[in-house]
């Protein structure tokens, strides 16, 4: 294997709302071509230091670099034509537009959409291609979870960040939208996964980092993550 | 018949203005869920803006076509500006504080547009020159249509197609109503939301100025406080339709217009604005979103 290229580093950031610290000096790296999840339960910081590495939030302090750019003084918009782009929780599409608009509007950052990765989209997720004309807010939940990662894939980022993808579905969804995960990361694109479905997440994930009331409380490759004791009882439900 | 013909004719000439105007509030609305207070007193200026171009032209130019076009192209350029800088300084440093805060701001900026103009152009009405569009009538059974009505009717329904078609088939326009639905969402697809709601302005403030001069060309008496009344009649047209909906605001601008004309044709013209809030009222008891209003219900 040669070198592993950094794509983001993460150092000792800081993310507040008024007085109160929700990320609290936190510190990862995610490698070119790898999948990185990171766990916690709500409220940990996760969605915070998503949105921070997007740009809808201030950095209270830290530095995120990615390719060696600095990213914190950064607006969202300019972010997202540097190749990161965001499924962010809850989804969030646009309800009163169609499947295919919000598709196209994920490629807003490039002159035209580029047809075949909108091909792609529908290959990926069939449903939606059944769904082109219908409006988003008509979708299931499950349906509108493929259309939000869809959306934020037709800007052809490196580097995708999921906010829990699978909160909400049900298994058959979650297998599924996991397995489209794999499928996106073989096509070369740099995952990073927040989730509270830890098995799930560890399963596909090269490493993982757990995040704690704002604090990275532990970090391995992701084999060491799932058989380690303090993760199987927190997260795993499997009493020592 | 006639009368009920003659007064439809009336009322969407009247109607196509209000939606111009209404056009600028529910755009504004769609995207800052704010209401723009001071956009009919922009209105207001574009009328005494556009008077003072009209009159600077026609002592250079001869043709009047030539004149009115050049009118309305500097007065929607200058009122978009004003639009812009009015975006600028009364509402972006209100982005993030409580909604009460730029409603405050909005009445404080109307205020001062009102009374800016009065100081400018001095407290008596304003006339537009009568001959400006030459007064052609055509009396098609009965029923008599103007050549400035005609321009009124034609120029705004292309307006509006215009619009409609931008809003709905381009990728700004896309953008624009992806940001009235979610704005961080539309930062996570790369849009530059500041620039977004500056289009906004632009348009809606361009939209304005055009209903502006129509005002000042078909009413002639333009006054500097006029920005208050039919920039109410505009907002309740708008809210008839259903605020932050743009087919809706040019619906409640048409059928505003038309009641009004049928009120003054068999009642009274005193018992207009009265029986508009009745209207108001009656629909907003039936829909409180409005004809076209989205019920708001969301997904959690």
């Amino acid at each position: 294997m040669s070198e592993k290229e950094v794509l983001l580093k993460v150092e000792d950031l800081k993310v507040a709302y008024g007085s109160i610290e929700a990320v609290r000096g936190i510190s990862f790296e995610v490698n070119k071509g790898e999948v990185v999840t990171i766990l916690g339960a709500n409220g940990a910081g996760k969605t915070t230091t998503l949105r921070t590495i997007s740009g809808l939030l201030k950095a209270k302090a830290g530095s995120i670099r990615y390719k060696n750019l600095e990213l914190t003084s950064l607006p969202a918009h300019e972010i997202v034509a540097l190749g990161i782009s965001q499924s962010p929780e809850g989804r969030r599409v646009f309800g009163t537009l169609t499947v295919e608009e919000n598709l196209k509007l994920g490629a807003y950052t490039k002159k035209t959409y580029n047809n075949a990765t909108l091909s792609w989209m529908y290959e990926l997720f069939p449903r939606l291609s059944e769904r082109k004309s219908q409006l988003a807010g008509t979708l299931s939940g499950g349906e509108q979870q493929m259309l939000a990662i869809g959306r934020a894939l037709m800007s052809e980022p490196e580097m995708l960040l999921l906010d829990e993808p699978s909160l909400g579905l049900a298994p058959v969804l979650v297998k599924t939208i996991f397995d489209t995960i794999k499928q996106i990361k073989q096509s070369g694109v740099t995952v990073l996964l927040v989730e509270q479905n830890a098995k799930a997440a560890l399963k596909l994930a090269d490493k993982g980092y757990v995040l704690e009331v704002g604090k990275m409380v532990m970090k391995g490759d992701s084999k060491t993550l799932l058989e380690s004791p303090q993760i199987q009882e927190a997260y795993l439900g499997k009493k020592k | 018949m006639d009368i009920f013909l003659q007064q439809l004719i009336n009322g969407l000439t009247i109607g196509s203005i209000y939606a111009l105007v209404a056009l600028g509030y529910t755009m504004v609305y769609g995207v800052l869920k704010l209401i723009n207070f001071a956009h009919g007193d922009l209105v207001a200026f574009s009328a005494y803006i556009g008077l003072v171009v009209m009159m600077q032209l026609s002592g250079a130019i001869s043709s009047s076509a030539v004149i009115i076009l050049l009118t309305f192209i500097v007065t929607m350029i200058i009122i978009a500006a004003a639009g812009v800088t009015l975006e600028r300084i009364a509402y972006r440093p209100l982005r993030s504080a409580p909604r009460l805060s730029a409603v405050v701001s909005a009445l404080g900026a109307s205020l001062v547009i009102e009374n800016g103009i009065m100081l400018i152009w001095g407290p008596r009405p304003k006339i537009f020159p009568a001959d400006i569009v030459p007064s052609i009538n055509w009396n098609i059974g009965g029923v008599y249509i103007g050549l400035l009505q005609l321009l009124v009717l034609v120029i705004s329904f292309t307006l509006m197609f215009i619009l409609y078609f931008f809003v709905n088939r381009t990728k700004l326009g896309t953008a624009m109503r992806a940001s009235a639905i979610d704005q961080d969402a539309a930062r996570l697809m790369g849009i530059n939301v500041n620039k977004i709601i500056m289009t906004t302005f632009i348009i809606g403030s361009a939209l304005g100025a055009v209903g502006g001069l129509f005002i000042g060309m078909y009413y002639r008496g333009i006054y500097f406080n006029m920005g208050w009344i039919y920039g109410l009649n505009a907002f309740v047209a708008a809210i008839i339709g259903g605020i932050g909906n743009i087919p809706g605001a040019m619906l409640g601008g048409l059928l505003l217009g038309v009641f009004n004309a049928l009120i003054s044709g068999y009642l009274s013209s005193s018992w207009a604005l009265a029986l508009t809030y009745v209207l108001l009222i009656v629909i907003m008891i039936f829909r409180p979103t409005g004809i076209l209003g989205e019920r708001v219900a969301e997904k959690v």
